[in-house]
């Protein structure tokens, strides 16, 4: 049975491969791959968390692109308990007309947050330095001397401005990793905060020191010092607001996968439904083998075989009762005696069969094939300088044995379209230059990774909507439920609250720590 | 019908066998004050330190003089035997100089006991 299973293979001709006509098989198995290109175009709404590469960011706080949806927000009054805009839309005119519109938008609103947000973080750097510096240039004969604790103070002022620089860089300066839906409250709190802080210190300083032309410099630097302290106390704050408070561990989340039931769960702390949706994408790629829409066939099929073969008459007469046919088609085919479980036992155990018998085959052609290979010592290498070959030329040489065998396994996990020749070839001779065993080689091929181990084009899971029925800036709580959708599939994500642990504590002293013999003997007398 | 169970004492007289140069009795004991009376199978209280018979030999004196295996040693030659070790138990079995032990023992039976009404 297993030789009817064996559906050819135009790749037989690997076993006679030589170097002269690779580049024609290349050409004759780039035919027969199936280009997936679903993703790409199509966007929805304005939600994209895709992974782009980013400029980096200036300014004091990072707020990224949803900062310039400020200017946005000031026209709807449905401010951050807004629900979610992004329930699926149906329109497809709609999207069409839309599509022009978000691309050209997005990206401005991007670049306008960036700006923004550095033009403040210059603007707040520079005001201690314009406090002190201005009374200088204004009315520089009326100052009263100042000396040392000037000098001292100024001393203090440069040092604090030069650590406030280091955190803000340490802490912002960061490449954003993605673009979400909305902007997130805390910063824009916090830039709001920085804002009107700022803002007061110049109208006090303004209306008290520059109209009246205060002599006390002293006086001024202290102000400018305790600006400073002040821009200190906020980065602290802010530290405190979008690091630490999330760290401690408060939801268990469980995501799921809708088209196979994978499922993985993960601990978030006191996060905001966007940020955490962010989380667990990233870990979805780290974690979740690679969606692969060829092992799903056979459940479709199976399905759609149990409700054929079943018609229905109308006996009483005209009318259509649509609802009443369906149900009694539903109820036909549930007393139906169908032996379809047995087919698919039979058929799984088949299958498992035949992976087997595959997989021995290739483990064995693997190890075969790194037999020949023998690593040269630097000695050896003078004494035979004529059969020396590069780790490429290396696996070239060994991968015709393998290659049919190999072949022939992907094809039956239906793993094909997942590694081409090139990548194979790559990474066999990536396996002989750091002396892995056959085993670590074929490590990647015999069990479907997880999505980042392949190929770009292969993920098919690269754009992302949010939906959710609560406000996507909400924080979580338990029994929030969010589905993370993609063109293909997508993953519903259920939050669940870590329980109160109630911890007591008992103190056994380790002298209490004593034993007795219990015997039963048995005497004869 | 019923079951019934009830302990009734018994008075056994024992005459040691002699052999080489041992008086035997034939039968095993267990039990005692320094034993865990947890693993004790023939007695009805799990918290009973006393002497209980474990074996008896076939063809030996105890068989002979009735002494059945579950007994509970109550006395031996008038000494009491309910709050004794093991060893103490022992030793006052098996002293050189008597040859005959008279043992008070407790034993515990279950009989049917039959309805009139049932048989006639």
């Amino acid at each position: 049975m297993s030789a009817a299973m064996d559906t050819e293979s135009t790749y037989s001709g690997y076993s006679h491969y030589s170097g002269h006509s690779k580049k024609a098989h290349r050409q004759g198995r780039d035919r027969h791959k199936s280009p997936r290109s679903k993703d790409g175009s199509r966007s929805e709404k304005s939600v994209t968390i895709q992974t782009p590469p980013a400029e980096p960011l200036l300014g004091n706080d990072a707020s990224r692109a949803e900062e310039g949806q400020d200017d946005n927000w000031g026209e709807t009054t449905t401010a951050i308990t807004g629900t979610s805009e992004h329930s699926i839309s149906q329109e497809d005119i709609a999207r069409i007309s839309k599509d022009l519109e978000d691309s050209v938008g997005l990206d401005c609103k991007r670049y306008l947050g960036l700006t923004v947000a550095a033009v403040l973080g210059l603007l707040v750097f520079l005001t201690p330095i314009a406090f002190i510096l201005l009374p200088q240039i204004l009315w520089r004969d009326d100052l009263e001397p100042c000396g040392t604790v000037c000098e001292g103070l100024f001393i203090s002022v440069a040092f604090k401005l030069l650590i406030l620089l280091i955190g803000t860089w340490a802490l912002f300066f960061r490449q954003p990793k993605a673009d979400l839906p909305r902007v997130f409250v805390f910063r824009a709190l916090l830039l709001v905060l920085i804002f009107l802080f700022v803002f007061s210190y110049w109208l006090f300083y303004g209306v008290r020191i520059l109209d009246s032309k205060d002599t006390n410099y002293q006086g001024i630097v202290q102000y400018a010092v305790s600006l400073v302290d002040a821009l200190l106390f906020i980065h602290y704050l802010a530290i405190v607001l979008l690091e630490l408070r999330q760290l401690q561990p408060m939801f268990t989340v469980k995501v799921v996968r809708s088209t196979d039931g994978e499922s993985r769960y993960y601990s978030l702390g006191h996060l905001s439904i966007q940020r955490a949706a962010l989380v667990v994408l990233e870990n979805y790629y780290r974690d979740f083998t690679v969606y692969n829409p060829a092992l799903l066939t056979a459940s479709k099929s199976r399905a759609a075989k149990h409700m054929a073969g079943l018609k229905v008459y109308n006996v009483d007469g005209p009318g259509n009762n649509a609802s009443g046919q369906s149900r009694a088609m539903i109820a036909a085919a549930a007393r139906r005696r169908d032996s379809s479980h047995n087919e698919l036992y039979y058929e799984e155990a088949d299958h498992e069969r035949r992976v087997k018998k595959r997989r021995a085959r290739l483990v064995v052609a693997v190890e075969e094939a790194f037999t020949h290979i023998k690593r040269l010592q630097a000695e050896e290498q003078q004494k035979a300088p004529g059969e020396m070959m590069d780790p490429r030329e290396a696996a070239q040489a060994i991968f015709p044995s393998m290659a049919r065998a190999l072949q022939k396994y992907l094809r039956t996990t239906r793993q094909q379209q997942y590694h081409s020749m090139e990548s194979i070839l790559q990474h066999l001779s990536f396996c002989i230059t750091n002396n892995m065993t056959p085993k670590a080689f074929l490590e990647r091929y015999l069990n479907p990774g997880p999505t980042l181990q392949y190929d770009r084009d292969r993920w098919l899971s690269k754009q992302w909507t949010l939906v959710s029925e609560e406000a996507v800036t909400s924080g979580l709580q338990d029994g929030v439920v969010f589905v993370l959708k993609c063109l293909d599939f997508s993953l519903v994500v259920n939050v669940k609250k870590i329980p109160f642990i109630k911890l007591s504590e008992e103190f056994i002293d380790p002298k209490s720590h004593k034993f007795v013999l219990r015997l039963q003997s048995e005497t004869s007398v | 019908s019923y079951l019934i169970s009830f302990s009734f004492q018994q008075r056994i007289e024992i005459h040691k066998l002699r052999q080489g140069d041992n008086l035997i009795l034939g039968f095993s004991i267990g039990g005692g004050i320094d034993q865990d009376p947890a693993q004790n199978p023939f007695s009805e209280d799990k918290t009973d330190k006393g002497i209980y018979v474990t074996r008896v030999t076939e063809g030996g004196p105890a068989e002979v003089a009735g002494l059945q295996i579950g007994d509970k040693i109550m006395q031996v030659n008038g000494w009491d035997m309910t709050m004794v070790t093991h060893d103490q138990a022992r030793k006052r079995l098996t002293k050189r100089n008597e040859e005959v032990v008279r043992l008070l023992v407790t034993r515990q039976s279950l009989q049917k006991a039959v309805q009139q009404s049932m048989m006639s």
